[in-house]
């Protein structure tokens, strides 16, 4: 039977991560949507840089920057998280940096899908920029918000590289699943590893399976048609990215 | 100083809009030209949606815009209404919420117009609990307009309402806004390419072309000028105002133009509708004697008020004063008005072969 301290962690850690990157990535998608900046090319590629590098160099930047020696290992000492490397916070930043693109992109693509009218439509009735977000591009993105939250929470799950680099493999503290896995296959414990393996399998594969009957559904309603081309696209490249 | 001033200024890619407007605070004013003209361009820096640089816009004594005092009111501080091409409603609310997004927003005391009222106009009160995705295109259309005037707005703006309808749909749709306009006391500004729903709604015209203002003023005398007449219809052509006064045997409906009478064949508007009616320059020519056995019906007597030249030398078009305010065009060849010594001052009588109901 598999240690279910293991899958414990791995949860805490994703729902950690998604819940983080949904707080942070709406505004960034939102702003990434809506903005004719000269900054936009720039902060856009800085945000999907993390799906194109390989965990290892992001893990060994993030290594160094979150050493203790570092001004943000000196801020969290001084505040009182500790050493950030070899933490449980630790691999929750890095996850999040690393899962950072694969939230950003599906809201990004919701928030365009509907083009700038509806949002037009809504000034027009009175409604300002807060109210125009909450009433009529949250609701209108809604798809988008689940394709994200499952993309952010499966990526999570499926972290290796960057939980190695930042977190080493500490038990009860950053031994999550694919650690875990590795650890059973080098000790040739290959029952172990088929549990927690097609654990994931299974996971996974319903993940996807409900963004795919989400955006079934919306594609039988006629107006929402649009945005389902992209955002299946979208599914399918950072997938084939990490796998 | 209670009308509407605007002056929109903006230039990019080889494209100049340079439109200085003053418009009446009540009716339909139309905005017309040709697609890429700007007119719709300045309909969106009126809502705010578009921030031109150099430009005014006030209506009444509230300022809007005013790039030289940097002033810039955002949109959702206007108080206009805005109707789309395309309906736009908001996919994910039903009706009913649709009508409500912009009214919940205004002050009660605010609010004029009432919503049973706009309802039972637009004869939307059946559709209230339906999705917007299950309503035909003219209905989606006349959700956009209530939703728009429930916002009890100082201002209402049009882009091309009709112009994504089919054929049968704008004749649906034309009659409520006849009936708004009567109903409630708010001046619209109406963007269109169509003479045909311009004359058939607007009281005031501008005519814009490449970017600027052609010709403006109250429609029936702009349509008598050469250069907007030509550019509003093929040919030239006049817009008298009528009301149906009878419906008669042999399939005849009566108009009243002032106190003369056309008759045309019959039309099914109610008597006492008030209707107006385009008539071809081709299609009248004159007389100097009310003809006797002819078989054209609808003479009606004036007095020549201009003669100038048509579109071919060998061509006059000749204005013919019927009453006060309203004007009739006739072409006729430059050799009839030696003939007949047409004069400014000279009575005639002149004979119309059709006349277009709008």
């Amino acid at each position: 039977m598999p240690d279910f301290s293991v899958i414990w962690l791995t949860l805490k850690l994703a729902i950690i991560v998604t819940l983080l990157l949904l707080a942070l990535a709406t505004p960034l998608a939102w702003w990434l949507s809506q903005t004719q900046s000269r900054l936009k090319p720039l902060i856009g590629s800085l945000c999907t840089l993390p799906m194109v590098l390989p965990p290892t160099v992001l893990g060994f930047y993030l290594l160094l920057m979150l050493s203790p020696n570092s001004p943000i290992g000196e801020f969290s000492n001084y505040i009182g998280i500790g050493s950030l490397p070899f933490s449980f916070t630790g691999i929750a930043i890095a996850c999040a940096i690393h899962t950072l693109p694969f939230v950003v992109q599906p809201l990004q693509n919701a928030f365009e899908s509907f083009g700038k009218r509806p949002l037009e439509v809504a000034a027009t009735l009175r409604a300002g920029p807060v109210a125009t977000f909450w009433l009529v591009a949250f609701p209108l993105a809604r798809p988008g918000f689940f394709t994200a939250a499952i993309m952010g929470f499966c990526h999570t799950i499926g972290e290796f590289g960057i939980v190695l680099m930042i977190g080493g493999n500490i038990p009860g503290q950053t031994r999550v699943l694919s650690l875990e896995i590795y650890n059973h296959v080098e000790a040739m414990e290959y029952e172990q590893a088929h549990w927690l393996a097609g654990g994931m399998m299974l996971v996974s594969f319903i993940g996807l399976l409900l963004i795919y009957c989400i955006n079934h559904q919306s594609t039988k309603k006629p107006r929402t048609g649009r945005q389902i081309k992209s955002k299946s696209a979208m599914i399918n490249s950072p997938l084939r990215k990490s796998a | 100083m209670s009308e509407i001033n605007a002056h929109f200024r903006v230039e990019y890619d080889g494209f100049k809009l340079d439109v200085k407007l003053t418009l009446p605070r009540q009716g339909v004013s139309a905005l017309f030209g040709h697609s890429g003209s700007g007119k719709t361009t300045c309909l969106r820096a009126m809502a705010g949606l578009e921030k031109l640089p150099n430009s005014y816009f006030a209506i009444g004594d509230e300022v809007w815009q005013d790039s030289e005092k940097g002033i810039f009111v955002p949109p959702h501080q206007r108080d206009i209404g805005y109707v789309f091409q395309e309906a736009s409603l908001f996919a994910h609310l039903n009706v009913r919420d649709n009508l409500n997004f912009g009214r919940r927003r205004v002050a009660p005391e605010k609010q004029k117009v009432n919503f049973e009222n706009i309802c039972s106009i637009l004869s939307l009160t059946a559709l209230l609990d339906r999705p917007p995705c299950s309503l035909s295109g003219g209905e989606r259309q006349r959700v956009a307009i209530a939703r728009a005037l429930l916002t009890s707005p100082r201002l209402l703006l049009m882009d091309e309402p009709l112009s994504a309808l089919d054929h049968a749909l704008k004749q649906e749709i034309l009659p409520y806004l006849e009936r708004l306009q009567q109903a409630l006391s708010i001046p619209i500004i109406y963007v269109s390419h169509s003479p045909d729903e311009v004359a058939r709604l607007a009281d005031y015209i501008v005519i814009i072309k490449e970017g600027s203002v052609l010709k403006n003023g109250p429609l029936a005398e702009v349509m008598l000028d050469a250069d907007a007449g030509v550019s509003f219809y093929d040919g030239r052509s006049s817009m008298l105002y009528a009301k149906v006064s009878a419906h008669k045997k042999y399939h005849l409906t009566e108009l009243s133009i002032d106190s003369l009478t056309l008759s045309v064949p019959q039309i099914s508007r109610l008597v006492g509708t008030k209707l107006r009616c385009r008539i071809n320059a081709k299609d009248v020519s004159l007389c100097l004697a009310p003809p006797q056995d002819s078989s054209i019906s609808n003479i009606l007597a004036g007095n020549v008020s201009a003669i100038e030249e048509g579109d071919s030398p060998g061509e006059r078009i000749v204005s013919v004063k019927i009453s006060a305010k309203q004007t009739l065009l006739a072409t006729i060849t430059y050799a009839s008005t030696k003939r007949l010594n047409l004069h400014p001052g000279c009575a005639v009588w002149a004979q119309i072969k059709s006349v277009v109901i709008l």
